[in-house]
């Protein structure tokens, strides 16, 4: 129960962080007229394509003692990041960072243009016209990429083994723990965590299908 | 007043590039900006209020820069204060009539921004659709709502583009009274973009007409457009017979000229123009010009008189259009109680009326 604990506070960490950042970022990626945006946009899906062993090692590797990620969190806070929960969000921040902002940009995107142009003669500016009229006319896209960033963590086996190793409490996620007891051959234990996992999944994202089809339908309505 | 000078070159699909270059004067009322689609009336508007940046030229009302593209200042669309209804309204979708209205007052105080929605709410008499989001309002009304949005801000100019298009021509003239009204207390310039010719003259103190991207002529809307000098134009300002003709012979004395139409044996007497005999010229004449008659007039001031067969009689709406085969065909409108009171039907003799000055010559 433990491990189900400490997934659920990870995800919930993971999936708030993103979406700090990952606003303004697609705000940019959605509007910014720059030629070398595809470099960003490249940058930004490569935790879709490689595999998590490779973005975990470097990870690892820039938060050990010698990487300097790990040199800065030391000189802050006197331990390491490696193999603890802060190491473990940074890592899933990383591996996760798609699944939030392409919802987020494919919904900015959406906006209508001359909604925007509407509240700039109407002497709004570009941080008014984000709040009052972007992210309420985006509210399914920015839904959807919560929960996919939290789903997606939830998930993850591959980074967290890498960066977070095997911690009871501190990074033992269920991921972990499920593979834990069918190491052990303790088969009803792994049934009992794999089927929590997949009944809460499975509710977390009917919830979010609901509540996404019911927020749209007013405004599509014409 | 607002005075502008613009160059604004847009790239268009398949290296064919659009080029705006215009400079217009808009005085305190109703300036009608006429043109056909893709004649760059859009491009202007998105340009006068900020929206796009001239690559040249100098925008200015009253005494305000907003652009000058030498002494390089550009001031952004917020702090313009020109109010932009665009053809799609851009209503706020998540927002009430109220809260659509409010939005461009953040910066009054709450109890002086209540009051101005208040007053321009009944201005324009939706005050019972303040808490209806634009989903739920019918389209007259929505284009109550963004006019009172844009407004509401006092700004020093409106630009609207085909605000009104859509609705019914008493839905229009009620909203347009109401437009009138408001502007007769502020007297600020607006720009009114359109391409129906019933709202140049229902609305319009002044024309501006633009043709690919440049203006064409400027003036009171009956100089402007009752003769038109380029084709397009005339088409656009309801011009629905275009005919080539051949100069016979100048009549300098009487100021008119013979031409014959087409290849057909038809003679008529047109205005005089730039031309000499023999020479081709284009006429454009109003279908609703042309008089019918079911036997040869007499007696009449009209100087041409053909004779001609009905091909063709529907009814569309109010108006009932023939075509009259003279050796040229000549589309003829008339009311559907002129063509009862006629016995008029296909194949029937008549005979063609036209007024010399109904005929005008354009390039």
């Amino acid at each position: 129960m433990e491990a189900l604990w400490l997934s659920i506070k990870l995800a919930s960490c993971v999936a708030g962080i993103l979406l700090i950042i990952g606003m303004p970022l697609a705000y940019w990626l959605a509007y910014a007229r720059w030629r070398g945006k595809f470099l960003v946009e490249s940058l930004v899906a490569l935790p879709l394509v490689l595999p998590p062993t490779v973005l975990g090692f470097y990870a690892l590797v820039a938060m050990g003692p010698r990487g300097p990620l790990g040199k800065l969190w030391i000189a802050f806070f006197g331990h390491g990041l490696a193999f603890t929960f802060g190491g473990l969000i940074f890592a899933s921040v990383l591996y996760s960072f798609p699944f939030a902002v392409q919802p987020l940009i494919v919904s900015f995107e959406a906006v209508d243009r001359r909604l925007l142009d509407a509240s700039a003669v109407l002497g709004a500016g570009g941080l008014r016209t984000f709040w009052r009229v972007i992210l309420p006319l985006s509210l399914p896209g920015i839904v959807t990429a919560a929960v996919l960033s939290f789903a997606h963590t939830l998930g993850e086996f591959g980074v967290v083994l890498m960066v977070g190793g095997n911690l009871a409490g501190v990074t033992r996620t269920v991921s972990i723990d499920i593979y834990d007891h069918v190491q052990s051959l303790e088969y009803a234990e792994a049934n009992r965590m794999a089927l929590l996992l997949l009944v809460f999944s499975f509710v977390v994202l009917s919830v979010v299908y609901a509540v996404n089809r019911r927020v749209w339908t007013p405004w599509e309505a014409k | 007043m607002l005075i502008a000078r613009i160059r604004k070159e847009r790239p268009g699909a398949r290296r064919s590039s659009f080029v705006l270059d215009v400079s217009i004067d808009v005085f305190p009322g109703i300036t009608i900006l006429f043109g056909a689609s893709g004649a760059g009336k859009s491009t202007l508007l998105d340009c006068l209020a900020g929206l796009l940046r001239p690559d040249d030229g100098r925008i200015a009302v009253g005494g305000d820069v907003l652009f000058d593209s030498e002494r390089g200042i550009y001031v952004p669309a917020p702090k313009r204060r020109i109010a932009y209804v665009f053809q799609s309204l851009a209503l706020f979708p998540h927002l009430s009539a109220e809260e659509n209205i409010a939005y461009g007052l953040q910066k009054l105080p709450g109890e002086l921004a209540r009051e101005r929605v208040e007053a321009i709410l009944q201005a324009f008499r939706v005050e019972k659709l303040r808490k209806q989001k634009p989903g739920e309002i019918s389209g007259g009304e929505k284009q109550r709502i963004a006019l009172a949005r844009s407004l509401v801000t006092e700004p020093r100019v409106l630009l609207l583009d085909e605000p009104l298009t859509g609705l019914d021509a008493e839905l229009k003239a009620a909203i347009v009274d109401d437009l009138r009204a408001w502007n007769a207390a502020k007297g600020i310039p607006i720009l009114y973009v359109t391409h129906s010719r019933e709202e140049v003259d229902a609305l319009g103190d002044r024309v501006i007409t633009l043709d690919n991207g440049g203006v064409e002529s400027s003036g009171a809307p009956m100089e402007v457009l009752s003769a038109p000098r380029r084709k397009k134009l005339a088409q656009a300002a309801g011009f629905e017979n275009f005919l080539s003709a051949t100069v016979l012979d100048l009549r300098e004395t009487d100021g008119v000229m013979r031409v014959r139409l087409g290849e057909s044996a038809c003679q008529i007497e047109v205005p005089l123009g730039y031309a000499t005999a023999g020479s081709r010229v284009q006429l454009a004449i109003r279908a609703g010009d042309i008089l019918l008659a079911t036997e040869k007039p007499r007696g009449l001031s009209a100087r041409n008189v053909l004779d001609g067969r009905v091909v063709s009689l529907e009814q569309r709406g109010t108006m009932a259009i023939a075509h009259v085969d003279c050796g040229i065909t000549f589309v003829v409108h008339m009311t559907p109680g002129a063509v009862r009171s006629l016995d008029l039907a296909v194949g029937g003799k008549v005979w063609l009326v036209l007024k010399t000055h109904s005929c005008h010559l354009v390039d």
